[in-house]
């Protein structure tokens, strides 16, 4: 098995993505890590609720994951995304992937959160002071 | 027929899922047009998609009794 995807409702281990991917024969490793950001369009942001259709967000991540396997020569990839509260600087996301080269390693971390931002159906609600919002919602 | 709710479109039915009465050639189509009526908010989201069985549905999708239905307001995770 070379992926790992996984919803968790508890903090993500960075580290035990990277060690999960890590191998020998790669010659580097690609990690994009999503932290909560503390303001949107100016407004204070409190925190973060986010929530999936987990087992459709699974299938959809595996598919992200078999297309990265088809389109770059990787080794392993690791897919971590949280549900839950989430405070600034808490970590939702992870993604690392495994190479023998670095150029494919890095396009195939790309193409995953960018896809997975579109495709998966996981949504984040969020928390201002004065009110929240369900992100991308409405036009 | 039950639909599941995600994200905003669980405050737009209040609630995780409703009941949408079923019949036999109910489209992916029929059913949006059916929610839309019933939950006009629908209409001012940016985009909806529907799922069944897990997979994002076509407009011409035959939905069968005991497919599980879900409504996909615009995704937002990373």
């Amino acid at each position: 098995m070379n992926t790992d995807i996984q919803i968790l409702d508890m903090p993500l281990d960075i580290n035990a993505c990277i060690n999960w991917v890590m191998a020998p024969e790669c010659g580097g490793i690609d990690v994009f890590i999503g932290t909560v950001r503390n303001h949107t369009k100016g407004k204070s942001v409190l925190r973060l609720e986010f929530e999936a259709y987990e087992r459709m967000a699974l299938k959809e991540m595996d598919k992200i994951a078999k297309e990265m396997l088809q389109c770059w020569p990787l080794h392993k990839i690791a897919m971590h995304h949280r549900v839950g509260i989430l405070g600034v600087g808490e970590v939702p996301v992870v993604i690392a992937v495994s190479a023998a080269h670095r150029d494919a390693a890095f396009d195939a971390c790309r193409y995953a959160i960018d896809t997975l931002k579109e495709t998966v159906p996981i949504w984040k609600k969020e928390i201002f002071e004065d009110g929240e919002v369900w992100v991308a919602a409405h036009p | 027929m039950k639909v599941l709710a995600f994200g905003i479109v669980k405050e737009i039915f209040s609630g995780s899922s409703i009941d949408l009465e079923f019949d036999n050639e109910l489209t992916v189509a029929d059913v949006k047009r059916k929610l839309e009526t019933q939950y006009p908010k629908l209409k001012a989201l940016a985009s909806y998609a529907v799922a069944v069985n897990d997979e994002y549905a076509e407009n011409d999708l035959v939905i069968k009794d005991n497919d599980e239905v879900a409504i996909i307001p615009p995704v937002s995770g990373g």
